[in-house]
């Protein structure tokens, strides 16, 4: 096995060929998905811990299923993660149920950088299930498996990603997983919604959805976090649907292959119509499938790292 | 009585030969870099050096041990100080000198001073060959965290740190609990730190009352009690007409006002410097303009009130630009900045180290080339570390929820150093940044080796190399963004009113 890494913490310390691995190893995985007896004893005797500081029932569930299909035992714990909540920290929690010896902890934390500072002090292997406005690996290497599978690969491709870039964990670690794979990758939305620099990241940035919809082989969709309006980052919802939301008129502007994909939880009339979402172009529910394979390549290596 | 042993736990693997006179050499030396400092000095390093270094409180100095226990209320030494390389800014002095401190000041200072035999009786002479004697240093920006948060630090604790790292003086910011915005609490300051102090500390009251940024402090009262400066400093003056009152206010006392340059709604939910590493790590930026937007405006309301402002911890090139362009026009403006800003950027948050979280925060490369170029053509005045210590309660926790802050006063000297080495500032520029301009900036005396001034100095090594070690410090905080570093350059000695405040030097 190539892979030493104890920890999956973001895509953008992952080698080419992990993961190529990886989404090897996912799509032979998948096939158990689809047997009547969805469970190989792989994980048998692993326990899997998952934290989660920040609500989240799709990636959990989706984590846990992995989890339990390789038969691991796993424990969910939800916390609350504050500042101002004075006592235990997330170390201090983290230190206690080490104790009792898991072998992974998958953690879903609303601070960039939780995981990473775990990672280092515990012995257990860590997989960031999401952290702040950082990274969410396992999103990403789902969304590549989707894409390979439909695409076939990723050179020549043209990827855009649309909508609020600058708050969002899944945009980084797609742009680091599919610039490393040889796609080409646009980012469109409003200024206000832009990191800056972000060209440094070897993507280019466009302001208007026009300009990027007829050159995209893939469009990867992102959630807009309706508290936006409130920090003076948008006029309004209405606003941005008119000019960023992804509707059938303006899937008339794309290629006839174009594929739609949003990592969800979707506002649909948003970011997204209901006729785009359950459109032809629509691989939103593969996304889904597809999560649970790509999570079990992930705990499968970590765990037998 | 334990020997605090300082400053050499990184090389306890390292054993030494004392030589017949005194100097001892390395047996083993692992460290290579100490040993290439070793043979560029002629193959031996001064048996001072590598002495631990000395708390006079805990009594250690033999000879003093008798009759002083306390660093204020010590009987008086006179010292000789021969062969130093004298730099005092204030008299435009740089040559090799010999100085004498009688009763506490400094009574002469010249090139092979000659004393009588039965005046010399009563002298400790040092030989400072090789060593810079300077005024001592003054750090016109820290923060005691005593009264209120003596977990983090105290008056005792800071000032001790501050004479390990060379300082006489102290200024010490008002954000306390209660705040210093009232006489009393002044006076408490100033009473702690003659009871325990190990340097002198300098108030600094607050503009607002409670630092509530709504109603001005009573500046006469402070003054009276001894505040040598007013700020609002770890916020804001957010309202421009409490500032221009406050500008306007304290000119009747010629009291400065300090800023603390920051635009609350632009630096609002920021981690980090606004950049590319930012973006990288997903953290909120603070953009330069949260900074710049109110060193605009404070230049301003100096203009406007024919005032004078102090702009705290500047960390930008466009701040640096405006206060260099309004001092061409007169505009009554200081500047400091701290070490930090022009030896570390942002890209040092790359693992999310909640150690380098401050405010403002590291910049870019070209903001750190741009506060150099500050300090060398004068528009920065002074070079102070903004020490703010915290415990692991507010640091070892995830970057979002730590507090803003380093430690500075035991680590400053050999950066500042460094600008010296890489030809930013001559030694006389660099020793002005650190003692005579703060001093003059806050209207106090020292900073100067005058003839008939108390005798506040510091003896310098700036050849020794070493590596910094926060574990070792006299802070009772740990939060050192330089910890592990190599670095070059150590204070050996402060004096304080002619007396020894802290010392590394066998004597
Ligand atoms: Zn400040």
């Amino acid at each position: 096995m190539r892979r030493t890494k104890k920890d999956l913490l973001g895509v953008r310390e992952l080698e080419v060929e992990e993961i190529e691995h990886i989404l090897k190893l996912a799509a032979s995985l998948k096939e158990i998905n689809t047997r009547p007896i969805k469970k190989v004893p792989t994980l048998r005797g692993k326990t899997v811990v998952h934290l989660f500081y920040e609500p989240s029932t799709r990636t959990r569930t989706s984590f846990d299923v992995a989890a339990k299909r390789l038969s691991a035992d796993t424990y969910s714990i939800a916390a609350s993660s504050s500042s101002l909540v004075k006592g235990e920290t997330f170390l201090d929690t983290l230190k206690n149920l080490e104790a009792m010896s898991p072998d992974v902890f998958v953690i879903r934390h609303p601070v960039s950088g939780a995981p990473q500072r775990l990672a280092r002090r515990t012995s257990v292997s860590v997989v960031n299930a999401g952290d702040g406005m950082h990274e969410h690996p396992s999103q990403a290497l789902l969304d590549l498996l989707t894409i390979s599978e439909r695409k076939g690969g990723f050179k020549d491709l043209t990827v855009a990603i649309i909508g609020d870039i600058y708050h969002s964990r899944v945009a980084r670690s797609d742009i680091w997983a599919l610039t490393k794979m040889g796609a080409r990758v646009l980012a469109c939305g409003p200024p206000t919604l832009i990191p800056p620099h972000l060209e440094g990241l070897g993507v280019r940035v466009y302001w208007r959805l026009e300009d990027v919809i007829p050159q995209a082989d893939v469009l990867i969709v992102l959630r807009l976090q309706k508290e936006r309006q409130q920090q003076m980052l948008l006029p309004s919802l209405r606003e941005y649907s008119i000019c960023y939301g992804l509707n059938r008129r303006r899937m008339e502007l794309a290629r006839d292959d174009a594929i739609v994909m949003h990592p969800g939880p979707m506002n649909r009339g948003v970011e997204i119509s209901p006729d785009v979402a359950d459109g032809p172009h629509s691989l939103i529910l593969d996304q889904v499938a597809n999560g649970v394979a790509v999570r079990m390549a992930i705990l499968y290596m970590v765990a037998q790292g | 009585m334990a020997v605090r042993r300082r400053g050499l736990q990184n090389f306890d693997s390292m054993r030494f030969r004392r030589m017949d006179s005194g100097p001892i050499v390395w047996e083993s030396g692992r460290k290579r870099h100490f040993d290439a400092g070793r043979r560029t000095r002629g193959g031996i390093l001064p048996y001072m050096e590598l002495l631990p270094a000395v708390a006079v409180k805990h009594g250690n100095v033999e000879h003093l041990k008798t009759c002083c226990n306390n660093v204020k209320r010590g009987c008086s030494v006179d010292f000789l100080f021969r062969n130093g390389r004298v730099i005092d800014p204030a008299n435009n002095f740089d040559q090799i000198a010999d100085v004498l401190v009688v009763n506490g000041v400094v009574a002469d200072i010249s090139p092979m001073l000659e004393v009588s035999a039965e005046r010399l009786a009563g002298v400790e002479v040092i030989d400072a060959s090789g060593k810079w004697v300077t005024p001592g240093l003054v750090d016109m920006h820290v923060h005691l965290r005593e009264p209120g948060e003596e977990y983090k630090e105290t008056i005792e604790t800071g000032t001790r740190a501050a004479a390990a790292g060379g300082f006489t003086s102290v200024a010490c910011m008002p954000n306390t609990r209660p705040v210093n915005d009232c006489a009393a609490v002044t006076e408490f300051i100033l009473a702690r730190s003659k009871e325990q102090g190990a340097c002198r500390v300098l108030p600094v009251g607050a503009i607002s009352k409670g630092l509530k940024g709504e109603a001005l402090t009573e500046f006469g009262e402070l003054r009276e009690a001894g505040a040598v400066a007013v700020t609002d400093d770890g916020r804001p003056v957010t309202s421009n007409q409490l500032m221009r009152r406050a500008l306007e206010y304290a000119k009747v006392f010629d009291i400065l006002v300090i800023s603390h340059a920051e635009d609350l709604s632009l630096a609002e939910g920021g981690v980090m410097n606004e950049g590319f590493t930012s973006t990288l790590l997903g953290l909120r930026g603070i953009p330069n303009a949260a900074e710049e937007v109110m060193v605009a405006r404070d230049l301003l309301l100096a203009e406007l009130t024919h005032g004078r402002v102090h702009i705290a911890h500047v960390s930008t090139e466009g701040s640096v630009r405006m206060i260099r362009e309004a001092k061409s026009r007169g505009v009554g403006v200081t500047a400091e900045t701290a070490p930090h800003y022009f030896t570390l950027s942002d890209a040092e948050l790359i693992d999310y180290d909640p150690v380098f979280k401050m405010n403002p925060p590291l910049r870019s490369r070209d903001d750190i080339l741009a506060v150099k170029a500050g300090l060398a053509d004068g528009t920065l005045d002074a070079i102070a570390t903004d020490h703010a210590p915290h415990s692991v309660i507010e640091k070892d926790v995830e970057i979002e929820f730590a507090a803003n802050g380093v430690i500075g006063l035991e680590s400053a000297l050999p950066l500042i150093l460094g600008l010296v080495r890489e030809g930013v500032l001559t030694p006389m520029e660099a020793i002005a940044k650190a003692s005579s301009n703060p001093s003059s900036i806050l209207g106090v005396s020292s900073g100067s080796l005058r003839r008939g001034t108390p005798a506040d100095l510091t003896v310098i090594d700036p050849e020794l190399r070493y590596i910094l070690d926060a574990n070792a410090f006299y802070s009772k905080s740990r939060n050192c963004p330089f910890h592990g570093k190599e670095v070059q350059g150590q204070a050996l000695m402060a004096l304080v009113d002619g007396k020894i405040a802290f010392s590394r030097m066998h004597r």
